[in-house]
């Protein structure tokens, strides 16, 4: 880890950096943002409650999928009894209009499937993104054409379009969370396979990994060993901003109504159903919409912070004009041949737009 | 100019490659899924002699690549769809037809389409002033309070899905205040004015959260150029700073705000779908939820495959007017 941001720091800006320091330093760079320090122990938080979601229930003495219909009103449509929706000491945040069943319990496991089916979808989308950029970077001419016009169609794929279609054709029996982690999984890996290859390119030229051929090392393990390391940090970059766009995938998709389904809980199927009852149990609609809201900004303001913490020039840019005539940004920065130099300035501007996708 | 007619061209058969992968994907997708693929597109309410129908239609008996031809031969020439007593011609471009609806795939999208292009286009012309204006002006004011303000704005905007935005919008201008009627679809030709009225709060829904993408680059693209040597001899020139900012600096800074709009045309349509599914516009994306719910198989591809269509134009659109903006694109 430390070897493979000091060697990034080295490629990217030519200041030599001691190779001990640069996990030190990512820390200390990231410390340093008070943002993005508030925005960790959000997420930490919301990791912990989405792993103690059993615990949490327990002390509740509720679970979420138990039908109440005692605490509902009926006669007036399924409105729940009481005020704010309900909230009592045995139900701490009010039950569901209609079903009844409990809010709290509904909300902390809701952030399982949020947190869960995020996280795992960015672990496929890296694996094959770093498989496909790695391969495409060291494969002979055809192999790189090929993959890379592979991730170019990946890309130009409206990704909320081809979600909702290959959710269409897979069995109901087939589980929701598994499924719609893949189909986030295996359509949204093409920006991640550009950087990769980029950056692959880039370091394929540098001594140290000439001298790892001269002695000669295979390809596999040159990839392994040499340029797996050098990947770590624009990949951590890419990857803490895939998070928070894959939540609002997934809560997109949910509240359409094709993503997870009840009784899984999900804060997107929760917000389905929202605006009918938002009069008379307005915990209903804020609850959920709120948990989103915060999850999303405290990840996107983290995964900021990450790459200011691993690219500082990323932050001056961003902060101070540099000056320096340098386009746009960290996934076409390197290794760019001239004939492809309008795709990659146009790419550079479609990863953001990639990432826009899947929070729309 | 020959070699703006090169670059023209490759992206052209570029365009026309990517199109023609991705009706291969979608075919294999969905048309050489494992189970009966016959009885998925017919749909779950037919009965064995409809089944049957579908097979023929399809040609399932006959090799794979003859299938994907005949695939094909439908989308550029048209083909004939036997309904059992009658023959009916889709003509090019045929995207087949739905089985539950018995209506010609093409048809159902035409007649959705108005809606759809009324939102994205109207959202677009928002999202563009909005983000743009912010993104200048937080440039423009940088290291004071304003600019602080507006990249908590922009942040905050990025991080709300938008269904979310349009759920509070909806409940608070048209539920609490009264301000609008719950959004309803008018169709341009018959009222232009209750059709703007109408598609208002879905602008805005769709069009807050792209501005915020909008500002942030614009933002930082301003930076860059007002960084550059020339900005510094206008400003040694003695030239206006609102001149130096509103004119000469977003005049550097647009070439990759209009690469970023075309290549949000793909995540427009993904909002749009939202959108619609939330105010209940009867657009193409409301009719995709359904037809997934349903599983309506040929309405499904006709619509991914339309979708692609126009996302990998806008592609192509935007390295176009990407090089125009800036010629050492071509050059290089």
């Amino acid at each position: 880890m430390s070897e493979a941001l000091a060697v990034v720091e080295t490629a990217g800006t030519g200041t030599p950096v001691p190779a001990v320091s640069g996990a030190r330093q990512f820390w200390r760079r990231l410390r340093a943002q008070r943002a993005a320090l508030v925005a960790a122990a959000v997420v930490a938080l919301l990791v912990l409650v989405a792993l103690a979601a059993p615990l949490l229930t327990a002390l509740e003495g509720q679970d979420p999928t138990t039908y109440h219909p005692t605490l509902i009103d009926s006669a007036r449509g399924g409105v729940p009894i009481g005020s704010f929706g309900g909230v009592s000491a045995d139900h701490w945040l009010g039950v569901e209009p209609q079903t009844g069943r409990d809010m709290f319990a509904r909300l902390v496991y809701g952030a399982r499937v949020s947190l869960g089916v995020a996280l795992a979808a960015t672990v496929v989308q890296i694996a094959i993104g770093v498989t496909v950029g790695v391969a495409a970077a060291l494969g002979n001419r055809w192999v790189d054409q090929l993959l890379s016009r592979a991730t170019d169609i990946i890309v130009s794929m409206p990704l909320m379009i081809m979600s909702l279609a290959l959710l269409a054709i897979v069995p109901a029996s087939f589980p929701r969370p598994v499924l719609v982690t893949l189909v986030i999984g295996l359509i949204a890996w093409g920006s991640i396979a550009k950087i990769v290859r980029a950056q692959t390119l880039s370091l394929k030229g540098l001594d140290y990994v000439s001298a790892a051929r001269l002695s000669g090392w295979g390809t596999w393990r040159i990839a392994r060993r040499e340029l797996l390391p050098g990947l770590a940090a624009p990949v951590i970059t890419y990857a803490a901003l895939l998070v928070p766009a894959n939540i609002s995938v997934e809560a997109a998709l949910s509240f359409l109504g094709v993503g997870v389904k009840p009784p899984t809980p999900s804060w997107g199927q929760m917000l389905t159903a929202a605006d009918v009852w938002y009069q008379a149990a307005p915990q209903y609609l804020l609850l959920p919409a709120g948990a989103l809201f915060v999850t999303v900004l405290a990840l996107t303001v983290l995964g900021d912070g990450v790459r200011t913490a691993l690219d500082p020039r990323a932050a001056s840019r961003l902060r101070v004009g540099t000056g320096r005539k340098d386009t746009t940004g960290t996934e076409n920065a390197t290794g760019k041949t001239p004939e492809n130099a309008a795709d990659g300035a146009a790419r550079g501007a479609a990863g953001s737009a990639n990432e826009k996708e899947a929070s729309a | 100019m020959s070699g703006f007619g090169g670059f023209l061209l490759r992206r052209a058969v570029g365009a026309v490659v990517t199109l023609l992968a991705i009706s291969v994907i979608v075919y294999v997708v969905f048309y050489v899924t494992p189970g009966n693929v016959a009885q998925i597109t017919c749909g779950p309410r037919c009965s064995p002699e409809q089944v049957h129908q579908v097979a023929e239609q399809l040609k399932l008996g006959d090799p794979l690549y003859l299938r994907y031809w005949h695939f094909l031969q439908g989308l550029f020439v048209g083909q004939d769809f036997s309904t059992g007593t009658s023959v009916e011609h889709c003509a090019a471009p045929c995207l087949g037809q739905s089985y539950q609806t018995d209506q010609q795939v093409l048809d159902i999208i035409l007649t959705k389409l108005p809606v759809s292009v009324s939102l994205v286009l109207g959202a677009m012309v928002l999202w563009l002033l909005l983000g743009i204006g912010t993104g200048v002006l937080s440039a423009w004011r940088r290291g004071r309070v304003s600019e602080r303000v507006l990249t908590a704005v922009t942040l905050a905007g990025t991080a709300t899905p938008v269904f979310v935005i349009g759920l509070v919008l909806m409940i608070v201008v048209c539920g609490e205040l009264q301000l609008l009627p719950f959004p309803q679809y008018v169709n341009f030709s018959d009222d232009p004015e209750q059709w703007a009225w109408n598609l208002l709060l879905p602008w805005f829904s769709l069009a807050l959260i792209e501005a915020a993408a909008f500002a942030r680059l614009t933002r930082a693209a301003m930076l860059e150029t007002l960084a550059e040597d020339h900005i510094r001899t206008f400003r040694a020139y003695g030239v206006a700073e609102r001149s130096v900012v509103g004119r000469h600096a977003l005049r550097g800074a647009l070439a990759p705000v209009i690469a970023l709009n075309a290549n949000n045309v793909g995540s427009a349509v993904g909002g749009a779908v939202l959108t619609e599914t939330l105010f209940g516009l009867p657009g193409i994306g409301q009719e995709l939820v359904h037809a997934v719910k349903v599983v309506d198989l040929p309405v499904v591809v006709g619509m991914v495959l339309v979708t692609g269509f126009f996302v990998v134009l806008a592609n192509a659109v935007a390295d176009v007017l990407y090089a125009v903006a800036d010629r050492r694109v071509v050059l290089a």
